[in-house]
């Protein structure tokens, strides 16, 4: 049989998609031929805000690989571009001289940037963000140049801007509308969403027109109609699409916004599609994915010779992909004349929620802040579900898996990789699946902005039943089945006293555990019973057990404790001596506000000690590190607070506290910051009359901003706070959690609720002091104790024969 | 040139400490010796075949000990490195008579 030419015009994501689909029903029924003229394999543009954000990369967004092509006998032409389309003779031209003859042509264009026509728009260092290659252009800036402007405040300007913020760069916002994002928000939630990214360091300039872009050759900066004007090194422009429709205009197929099909996407010539941005179905051209792939599947079918309805339109959802942001909305966004509105405004969490009703139907949502909702809603909208059984079946009892339960097989639970609820469903059951990372591996659901992650885990366990819980739970390590919560609940039930005995009693594989059951049991013994609990020297780190840090060469290093980052002559004269002394590799001032000393041998610790008469600053521990601290009100012209004196206190209370993972703490005195409370695991601000404290954040591998968990007025009050805090947190989290993930999984209104119930802090607090009262200063301990000295410090020296 | 073995006296079995490792300097090798939790005396080479690591300040499993540097699992019976990565260490001869511990070197 002689095979059907099928040609796609567009490497991208709906027209792959839809080779995909139709490959799925007729394998070997098309000889297929790609033009793209980007020069790569389809990728998936979405992830290309995360790229620019840096939660991901480029060579990580590939969809269908080279391979892929070639497995499924696809002629791929990258980097070449369909000039022209002879529609009588079915042929198509391209820029590179080919021409190729076709029995199918589906148009997948996408659609182009809308670039507003201003004077300056042609300078250097003007982009829109739409492939690739933009996003390499504003990376490559923002090491460069500090300003960026971003014109528009929707979806994608306000992508472009986070990821601009997290390449270092100043980022103004401008906005023609009076408040963000107001295609797909109202203005109650617009607003709010401008103060949460203000808050996440965006300047906005809302009801602004840009009039000219200036510069030489280089952009400069942008004017405004109203005669203001901004600096700028690069501007980004999100203002729009607008469907890339000039092939198929020049070769007279029907145009009106987009390319017009009917529901099989079939245009207006005999053989030829459209599908993606650059058609237009009933008046309505798309520009979110979840759309495109329905088309995808419509026009397979078509092709195919599949009966089926067609594309009968999509209700569209929309989420904005920026860290610390859920948004959520979907279908009809404003009230009208005849729409009743259920609005709940929580100023105080900044949580808001508007659900639209049209004849008793609902008809629309707007979430901000808690947006858990949003999938359920989009479906009651789909299903047309009166608003009373809405109301009736409150969330909690309408379970997210009673409702993935509800839905159709052929509903898309994945909208960015058109992955549907029978897909997955079925993959589950094949091939026998039971977590979400499986379900991702094998059918791309959640694969790209993860915003299904939770439809996909309901219907994992709608689909697995009891089984699902099991396998889902986080075991502590591979030696168990146990989860830590319930490790701990059998530690307490069965007053189990140390490390062999629970894995003993609760069946271990290994016998004597591994690297990180063996310390994680340590810690959570001791967090139970801290009074009788006899720590386990052979269960710790190297680091924890010598209390000195191991180095690549197998000498140690040595960070006496400073509080507060304060010194003195007398402490930095005997750092002097010991470093001469002992030949000390470096001297280092460590980021922590104190002095590492590097390079010494491991006999020469307990007598380096000795001679220094300092505590361990616990620079190797999991453990409360250092309390770094500004210069406040005693020296600084801004201080309101004795940050200094308060860091202090902090460090002195808690220092040697074991804890999940390390603890760092930060105090200044004024908003300036100049402690770095912001990434810190506690953070402490002292303004006019009262202390903010701000918890979870992080400065190392994953930045995270702290969050404030509560503002008092006094130092006994700031010290009572951190304490309840700091014991939520050791008796909660897993261990090797750092404080910034834990607080990012529980919810700092959770964390709000427990330390603000003054019941619960003293509690708290109670059980803190009484762990504090049990800890020794393990250097002066070790200097002390000759049996330590001898088992942990010193080497054996076998005298070789003298010959 | 031939190869001989020595035997060395390294210390009491009594002050050594269970389940961790303690160093033996001989010349220019490193020894790690440890004392498991069955009791038995087990002796490898201090050098952990990925970069070197000390063994002898791992954390001991029942029969392994894991690199401190960067967690290689090692067996202290027959020193091979398990899976996923790959090397084997030294082995030595251990002799443990009333209190005192051997250990047999090449010299
Ligand atoms: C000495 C110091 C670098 C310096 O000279 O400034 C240092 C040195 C080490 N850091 Fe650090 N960190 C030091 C400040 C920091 C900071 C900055 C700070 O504390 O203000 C950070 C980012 C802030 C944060 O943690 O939020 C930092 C983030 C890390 C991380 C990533 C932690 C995370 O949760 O993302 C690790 C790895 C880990 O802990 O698992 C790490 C691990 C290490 C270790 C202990 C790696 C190791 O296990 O051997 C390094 C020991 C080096 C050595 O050979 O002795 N170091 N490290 C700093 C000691 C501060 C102190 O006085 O105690
Ligand atoms: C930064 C960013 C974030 C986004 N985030 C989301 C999101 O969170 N959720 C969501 O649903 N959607 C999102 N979108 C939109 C989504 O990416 C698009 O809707 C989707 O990619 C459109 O697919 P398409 O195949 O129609 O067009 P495209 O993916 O643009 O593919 C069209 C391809 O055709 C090529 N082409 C054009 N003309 C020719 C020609 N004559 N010859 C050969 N090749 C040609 C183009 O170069 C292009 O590669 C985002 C878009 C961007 C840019
Ligand atoms: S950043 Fe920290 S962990 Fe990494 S090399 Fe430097 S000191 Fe070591
Ligand atoms: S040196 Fe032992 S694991 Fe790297």
């Amino acid at each position: 049989m002689v095979k059907q030419k099928l040609i796609l015009i567009g490497n991208g994501m709906a027209g792959i998609r839809a080779i995909e689909e139709i490959l799925k029903k007729k394998p070997t029924v098309f000889d297929i031929t790609v033009f793209g003229s980007e020069p790569y394999p389809n990728y998936n543009r979405i992830q290309l805000s995360k790229v620019l954000q840096g939660d991901t990369e480029v060579s990580d967004i590939t969809l269908n690989e080279w391979q892929w092509y070639e497995d499924n006998g696809i002629r791929l032409y990258p980097g070449e571009t369909v000039t022209k389309i002879d529609k009588e003779k079915q042929f198509v031209y391209t820029d590179k001289g080919r021409i190729e003859e076709y029995d199918h042509l589906i148009i997948a264009t996408g659609s182009n940037p809308f670039m507003l026509p201003l004077p300056g728009v042609d300078k250097e260092g003007v982009t829109a963000f739409r492939d690739i290659k933009d996003c390499e252009q504003m990376i490559d800036y923002s090491q460069k140049y500090s300003r960026a402007a971003v014109i528009g405040g929707g979806l994608l300007g306000l992508e472009a801007a986070r990821g601009l913020l997290n390449l270092g760069m100043n980022v103004d916002v401008i906005h023609i509308s009076d408040y963000l994002m107001e295609r797909q928000l109202d203005r109650d939630a617009g607003q709010l969403l401008q103060k949460e990214l203000e808050a996440q360091g965006m300047n906005f300039l809302l009801e602004k027109q840009t009039v000219e872009i200036t510069g030489k050759k280089k952009v400069t900066g942008l004017k405004f109609k109203d005669g203001g004007q901004i600096s700028a090194d690069l501007v980004v422009m999100a203002v729009g699409i607008k469907p890339n429709v000039a092939l198929a205009e020049e070769s007279g197929i029907g145009v009106n916004r987009g390319i017009v099909v009917n529901d099989h996407m079939e245009t207006n010539v005999p053989n030829i599609y459209a599908v993606g941005e650059c058609a237009e179905h009933r008046q309505m051209v798309y520009g979110l994915v979840a759309p495109l792939y329905e088309q995808g599947q419509a026009l397979a079918k078509h092709i195919c010779g599949i009966e089926g309805q067609g594309y009968q339109g999509s209700i569209l959802s929309t989420q904005l992909k920026v860290s610390g942001v859920d948004v959520f909305s979907t279908g009809k966004i404003n009230e009208d004349a005849d729409t009743k509105a259920i609005k709940m405004f929580d100023d105080w969490n900044g949580t808001y929620k508007k659900i639209l009703v049209d004849e008793g139907k609902i008809t629309g949502a707007v979430l901000f802040g808690d947006t858990k909702d949003g999938n359920r809603l989009l479906s009651l909208i789909k299903k047309g579900t009166d608003v009373e059984e809405y109301l009736n079946t409150d969330r909690n009892e309408e379970s997210g898996v009673s409702l993935v339960a509800g839905m159709p097989d052929d509903e898309i639970i994945c909208g960015c990789n058109g992955v549907t609820k029978g897909t997955i469903v079925e993959a589950i059951q094949a091939d026998g699946l039971t977590t979400l990372e499986q379900v991702k591996g094998c059918t791309n659901a959640s694969r790209s902005c993860g915003t299904c992650k939770s439809l996909v885990s309901d219907l994992l366990e709608c689909t697995l039943g009891d089984d699902y819980n099991e396998n889902q739970k986080e075991t502590i390590c591979a030696c168990t089945d146990l989860s830590k919560d319930e490790v701990i609940a059998e530690i307490k039930e069965k007053k189990l006293t140390h490390t062999r005995e629970v894995m003993h009693v609760l069946g271990w594989r290994n016998e004597e555990g591994c690297s990180k059951c063996k310390p994680a049991l340590n810690y959570y013994l001791g967090m139970v019973n801290p009074t009788e609990y006899e720590d386990e020297r052979e269960s710790r780190f190297v680091n924890e057990r010598l209390h000195a840090n191991i180095q690549n060469d197998g000498t140690y290093s040595v960070v006496p404790r400073m509080y507060g980052g304060v010194t003195n002559a007398d402490d930095l004269r005997k750092i002097a001596d010991v470093a001469d002394k002992y030949e000390v590799g470096m001297i280092k001032l460590t980021g922590g506000q104190r002095i590492d000393l590097l390079g010494i041998k491991k006999d020469d610790l307990p007598s380096i000690w000795a001679d220094l008469g300092m505590p361990s600053g616990y620079a190797y521990g999991k453990s409360v590190r250092t309390v770094k601290t500004c210069v406040g009100a005693n020296f600084c012209r801004f201080g309101t607070q004795d940050s200094v004196g308060m860091g202090i206190d902090i460090e002195k209370k808690f220092e040697g506290l074991n804890t999940p993972h390390k603890v760092k703490m930060g105090v200044s005195a004024c908003p300036r910051n100049c402690a770095e409370g912001g990434v810190k695991d506690v953070g402490v601000i002292g303004l006019d009359g009262i202390w903010e404290v701000y918890v979870g954040g992080n400065g190392g591998t994953e930045l995270r901003q702290a969050e404030i968990l509560s503002k008092v007025k006094t130092q006994e009050e700031v010290l009572e706070v951190i304490g309840a805090f700091l014991q939520y947190y050791r008796e909660n989290a897993n261990y090797l959690e750092r404080t910034s993930h834990w607080v990012a999984r529980v919810g700092i209104e959770h964390v709000k609720e427990v330390i603000g119930n003054k019941e619960m802090r003293d509690a708290l607090n109670e059980r803190m002091d009484l762990t504090l009262s049990t800890i020794k200063e393990p250097w002066s301990e070790a200097v002390q104790n000759q049996t330590l000295l001898k088992e942990l410090y010193e080497k054996v020296n076998v005298p070789t024969a003298s010959k | 040139m031939e190869k001989t073995m020595r035997k060395v006296f390294i210390g009491k079995y009594s002050e050594l400490p269970e389940r961790l490792g303690k160093t033996v300097i001989f010349g220019d090798q490193e020894i790690a010796v440890f004392k498991l939790t069955s009791g038995k005396i087990k002796a490898i080479e201090n050098r952990c075949p990925h970069r070197g690591g000390s063994l002898a300040e791992g954390m001991v499993s029942g029969d392994h000990v894991f690199c401190p540097l960067h967690d290689w699992k090692v067996s202290v019976i027959d020193g091979l490195v398990q899976a996923p990565d790959e090397g084997c260490v030294q082995t030595f001869d251990v002799e443990v008579t009333d209190d005192q511990v051997y250990v047999f070197i090449n010299d």
